[in-house]
């Protein structure tokens, strides 16, 4: 390493180990067009999926585009409530900003006719029952509490009724049925 | 040794462009880059699978987000698996990336594009952050401020007259007269509102073909017939703020005064760039051809670069230009530079 010189003046002065120089910017976002549409109507307790142009796929929630093919997505399509997960993971370690009880247990759902998954949380499940397969459905926020805003279901809780077959489930499901060509 | 060099390099053409430029623009980045792509992929009848390689230039600063260029990537299909970079510059750069794998003899075409949408955030505040960390970001000076230190010592200096600062105004059509740039006030002393741009957000997409590919894809591509980029130091108080060495030698190393230019696209967002650049670049002072710099209608960080190169190509397929230059500027006061040069002519 370069030997650094430093004048005299300096001897014995305890040396900078760091330097702190805090940056805050903000920023206004706009959803987009197919967010904003989504959202909009998430704020009336409907759940909107986009229908993609070139295989009917459906995809949850809708980004405006199939990133498979790297096409606008403009047809919206209204989704039941009620899907199965997907993939889940138990978690035993705290969120930062987030106030969660132990274990918590986020999971892909896959609502019924999605062709995507989106994560989300499961709860009134115990994690030990909770599988691949699982039948779910939304538990909403009460009424008054409803915005445009993501945060309006709380989770997904077991709904019953015989689970979706493993080799089914998730993104087995769009291989199964060979939906999406060749390029999925 | 150097025309063996210049034998050896293959010849890579751009075949096709589309771009799109708003004021504030409501579509997300996806949104807005999807019907650019589409477009050059169907004037060249590519499709993703088709493409050997793909390249973006964006800023996660401007977006708010880390790896907001992830995100993109679903404007492209990258599925089937694609070979993909992105650099956090101006699109231009992702250009050059590209033109070096062509140099490399692993591709034929090329996909490449860039995008900015600064109207979510400051683009003030984004700018100051590219500054030096410890001795000039904290201090927040903004793009205008800065600008106003490099203009004041080309002024103080004799290098340029505020006469000259109002004719490039007044060329580019930010003002209509002489008295009216005069009569404007002072945004950053010694800058007026006409000596500095303003900001849009756009994107634009271009596709590159080899020699062996391009005569295929385009009726009359425009061949790169030399491109070069230099950077000058980060730290201002090393650099001459009267002059950008960098700039000089991109516009030597791409071959800029080899033959007559038709049209040149500079990427000079302020007047005193506009003029700094025609003086480095051996350019007339006083543009004899197609001035089509400052304003860029206005600034997109990221894209306007690449938006150069797309319009001097245009200037190709369109037959106003036989050859043309495009210049990209990206850091502080011109500190990076990059010159292509396009020629109607393969040889």
């Amino acid at each position: 390493m370069t030997e650094i010189h430093v004048p005299p003046l300096l001897d014995g002065v305890e040396p900078v180990q760091s330097v702190r120089t805090p940056i805050r910017m903000e920023y206004t976002f706009t959803p987009g067009v197919a967010a904003q549409t989504y959202l909009r109507e998430f704020g009336n307790k409907k759940i909107l999926g986009n229908v993609s142009p070139v295989d009917g796929a459906i995809l949850v929630p809708p980004r405006g585009a199939d990133p498979r093919h790297g096409v606008l997505c403009e047809e919206f399509v209204e989704m039941p409530h009620t899907g199965h997960v997907g993939s889940y993971c138990v978690t035993n370690v705290p969120i930062p900003g987030r106030e969660l009880d132990l274990p918590y247990i986020s999971a892909w759902i896959f609502l019924d006719g999605a062709d995507v998954g989106f994560l989300n949380l499961v709860a009134e499940c115990p994690p030990e029952e909770c599988r691949i397969g699982m039948r779910v459905e939304a538990v909403w926020k009460p009424d008054e509490e409803i915005a445009t805003t993501a945060e309006n279901i709380l989770y997904w809780k077991p709904s019953g009724g015989p689970d979706i077959p493993f080799e089914e489930a998730g993104v087995r499901s769009w291989h199964a049925r060979k939906k999406g060509g060749s390029n999925a | 040794m150097l025309e063996r060099k210049v034998e050896a390099m293959r010849k890579v053409a751009i075949v096709a462009a589309a771009s799109r430029q708003e004021t504030k623009m409501l579509d997300t980045e996806v949104e807005m880059m999807i019907p650019l792509i589409s477009e050059v992929k169907d004037k060249t009848g590519l499709d993703q699978t088709d493409i050997g390689f793909t390249c973006s230039g964006s800023s996660d600063f401007l977006a708010g987000q880390a790896f907001s260029f992830v995100m993109t990537l679903d404007a492209v299909g990258p599925v089937p698996p694609i070979s993909e970079s992105h650099v956090e510059m101006d699109g231009a750069w992702a250009l050059y990336e590209a033109w070096v794998k062509f140099q490399m003899g692993v591709i034929d075409t090329a996909l490449v594009y860039s995008y900015g949408k600064p109207s979510p955030g400051s683009l003030q505040d984004v700018l100051s952050t590219q500054l030096d960390p410890y001795y000039v970001a904290p201090l927040w000076p903004d793009a205008h401020a800065v600008a106003g230190l490099q203009a004041r010592s080309l002024l103080e200096q004799g290098v340029v007259t505020a006469e000259l600062l109002a004719d490039c105004a007044l060329r580019t059509g930010t003002v209509d007269s002489r008295e009216e740039y005069f009569s404007q006030p002072m945004l950053s002393d010694p800058l007026r509102e006409a000596d500095c741009p303003t900001y849009a957000d756009g994107g634009v997409a271009v596709i590159l073909a080899s020699e062996e590919k391009a005569e295929e894809l385009c009726e009359k591509p425009a061949w790169i017939t030399g491109i070069d980029h230099r950077i000058d130091a980060h730290q201002f108080g090393v650099r001459d703020l009267t002059t950008v060495p960098s700039a000089r030698i991109a516009a030597q190393k791409a071959g800029v005064h080899d033959g007559p230019i038709d049209v040149a696209e500079l990427h000079a967002a302020y007047t005193t760039h506009d003029f700094l650049l025609r003086k480095e670049m051996g350019l007339p002072e006083i543009p004899t051809h197609s001035q089509r710099s400052y304003p860029i209608k206005a600034d997109t960080l990221m894209a306007s670069g690449l938006l150069r190169i797309a319009e001097a190509a245009r200037g190709i397929w369109e037959g106003e230009a036989n050859r043309s230059l495009a210049h990209a500027t990206a850091g502080p006061l011109l500190q990076q530079n990059l010159v292509c040069v396009l020629s109607g002519e393969r040889n």
